[in-house]
């Protein structure tokens, strides 16, 4: 639960409104217990725990795109390194692209998820001001994606899957990144990744903003947190472009259909991975068990796949997309989905 | 991923921004500011001839400067764009598309096709920078793709010249971002089989066609000046809050830091466009 100094989301109110109402009846029956009777104040208690569930599920089971948006960038939102320490019994960070530094957006090492052996890659956005000035908010440079196409390498080496998780507003906009070839890094990466030999398994577990959450995004499996968004662009930057003003970035997140329902129902991800009652910031643990347990099972889908067959697979996966007319041959495409 | 670059007035490295060259006897240079007669310009491949600037080309004007004469055979004209968002800015996607197509004479914003430079077959594609900022969405991406495996299956080299101010394109939302993964797919798999492509970068090339198909060429070429990069200018602007360095994100300053093989004169496109080729293919 965030704590009373942290930013409180808007549509949130009457659930916090009702967490210290029912904070204040847990005080007043440690107060009683010893003293008197605590049977009425147990039920009042028990009801309201029922109440507020009931409530969470029904304020998080009509989130407007908008308000995804702003459950994605949750400051209590678990980040990567949460998950790093949630999800694997070991981790060994690996740094630097060997060229030009160690970009800290992009976290990346090898890992235990139970008895498996994986190399993790990650964007880190950063929890307090210094770190998310060090992590650039989780928009990373050149160099970060150098270093995980390095990394990926290693795995493509020694026989290990790949797990990446993106969380991304998008990638760095800054005079540096340009001159270290910001669009030919995410481009080799692109390529890269579409050839690398070990599987490839992506979650979008917050931000998953254009090429800079692609750059880490191709492979095999793509699952995305419930409340987490995947778009071409960030809804500010596409309300600025085409509405004048970032106010109508509520007004772009909706038009964009960037919501993990959204997608599934494109068929561009593989599923929506089930986020705890009222959100990953509520209850970490519950949200890496969820995000682990679609690790597990996509791992056992693919990690025994003959190489070959993985990567015609690959290719196909991205070979259907599209949403276009063949006037020839009067068939629409709706990512693959032919009709004549 | 699209940038807001084609504005009005002059852009900061001093060239004004134009949606194609205006219909009319006389043109302005967009480099020198010299009047020009439109006729004169055109017949030195839209070259300013006193400042030599390259003014921007349209995709048919660009089969003609680069092909073998009457040798072009374009391909997959019937993909029509599908409005998979139901996408609606001050008019829904679908009418924008036909008055793009109305105005432009493009189907879309990509041409691909297959013709011969010097005698050389190969596979063909451009992207009009004129047609919704020369963005990507399903059938650029489509597009590109047949193109691309259509070369891997006969063996050709491939030319992609890239114009696009707009990158990816909004009004497609992930279907476009996801083409930048397809294309780039294509051209791994038609790397392994030792195809080499040459992509020509022309102004502008931004977003998410930089950052795909357009970076990964075997030889990366250049027109000069152009305005090549990732981020789009104010949107760097408004992040870093400091004023961009003269010649920022122009052919010459991605030749400077590594990213572009040469700069070539858009006379001499062609030619050395054919040299390369004979120089991987022998």
């Amino acid at each position: 639960m965030p704590s009373a100094t942290e930013p409180r989301l808007a549509f949130e109110a009457p659930i916090y409104e009702m967490e210290s109402r029912l904070s204040e009846m847990e005080a007043q029956y440690a107060r009683n217990r010893s003293t008197g009777d605590t049977t009425r104040i147990a039920e009042q208690i028990r009801r309201l725990r029922r109440e507020l569930a009931a409530l969470k599920r029904e304020i998080y089971s009509h989130l407007d795109p908008w308000q995804v948006v702003q459950v994605s960038r949750h400051q209590s939102r678990p980040q990567t390194r949460d998950y790093i320490d949630l999800l694997f019994d070991q981790f060994i960070e690996l740094h630097g692209d060997r060229a030009i530094g160690d970009d800290k957006a992009i976290v990346t090492g090898l890992a235990h998820l139970d008895e498996h052996k994986i190399l993790f890659i990650g964007h880190q956005k950063g929890k307090n001001l210094a770190e998310r000035t060090a992590c650039h908010f989780g928009c990373a440079h050149p160099e970060g994606y150098r270093k995980a196409l390095l990394k990926m390498r290693l795995a493509e080496k020694f026989r290990l899957p790949i797990v990446t998780f993106i969380d991304t507003p998008g990638a760095y906009p800054g005079i540096t990144a340009e001159e270290r070839g910001q669009a030919a890094v995410i481009a080799e990466n692109l390529m890269a990744m579409s050839r690398i030999k070990s599987p490839i398994i992506s979650v979008v577990i917050g931000e998953g903003g254009s090429g800079g959450a692609l750059g880490i995004g191709i492979g095999d499996r793509l699952g995305m947190l419930e409340f987490s968004y995947y778009s071409v662009i960030t809804p500010e930057g596409c309300a600025s472009i085409l509405w004048k003003g970032s106010e109508h970035a509520p007004k772009a997140a909706a038009s964009l259909k960037m919501t993990s329902r959204d997608l599934l129902s494109f068929g561009i991800i593989d599923e929506v991975i089930p986020e705890p009652l009222g959100g990953a910031h509520r209850d970490h643990r519950e949200a890496a068990a969820s995000i682990k347990s679609f690790l597990l099972h996509a791992l056992r889908q693919i990690k025994d796949l003959p190489t070959d067959e993985l990567l015609a697979r690959r290719y196909d996966k991205y070979r259907k997309i599209g949403a276009f007319a063949d006037d020839a041959t009067r068939a629409e495409n709706v990512n693959g989905a032919l009709e004549g | 991923m699209d940038h807001k670059e084609g504005r009005s007035g002059k852009s900061w490295h001093g060239q004004a921004e134009t949606k194609g060259v205006p219909v009319g006897v006389f043109i302005r240079c967009d480099g020198c500011q010299a009047t020009l007669f439109r006729k004169h310009v055109a017949q030195n491949l839209w070259v300013c001839p006193d400042c030599q600037h390259h003014l921007r080309v349209s995709a048919a004007d660009r089969i003609d400067q680069l092909l073998d004469k009457d040798t072009f055979e374009e391909w997959f004209i019937d993909l029509q764009p599908g409005d998979p968002l139901g996408f609606n800015d001050r008019r829904p996607y679908p009418e924008r598309v036909k008055a793009e197509q109305a105005r432009t004479g493009l189907k879309e914003a990509a041409i691909v096709g297959q013709g011969f430079i010097r005698g050389i077959r190969l596979v063909f594609g451009v992207t009009d920078s004129n047609f919704i900022m020369g963005s990507m969405g399903s059938v650029v991406g489509e597009k590109l793709t047949r193109a691309i495996e259509e070369a891997t299956r006969q063996k050709l080299p491939l030319v992609i010249v890239s114009g696009s101010g707009g990158g990816a394109r909004m009004h497609e939302g992930i279907f476009s971002l996801m083409q930048m993964a397809k294309v780039s797919t294509a051209l791994g798999r038609y790397h392994d089989s030792g195809g080499l492509f040459i992509s020509v970068l022309t102004h502008p090339t931004m977003g998410g066609v930089a950052a795909s198909f357009a970076s990964l060429g075997d030889f990366i070429l250049a027109e000069p000046k152009a305005l090549i990069g990732f981020a789009g200018p104010r949107v760097i602007e408004q992040t870093v809050r400091v004023q961009l360095p003269a010649g920022f994100q122009t052919s010459e300053f991605l030749l400077e830091h590594g990213f572009v093989d040469r700069i070539v004169h858009r006379r001499d496109l062609q030619s050395t466009i054919a040299q390369l080729i004979d120089y991987a293919t022998s």
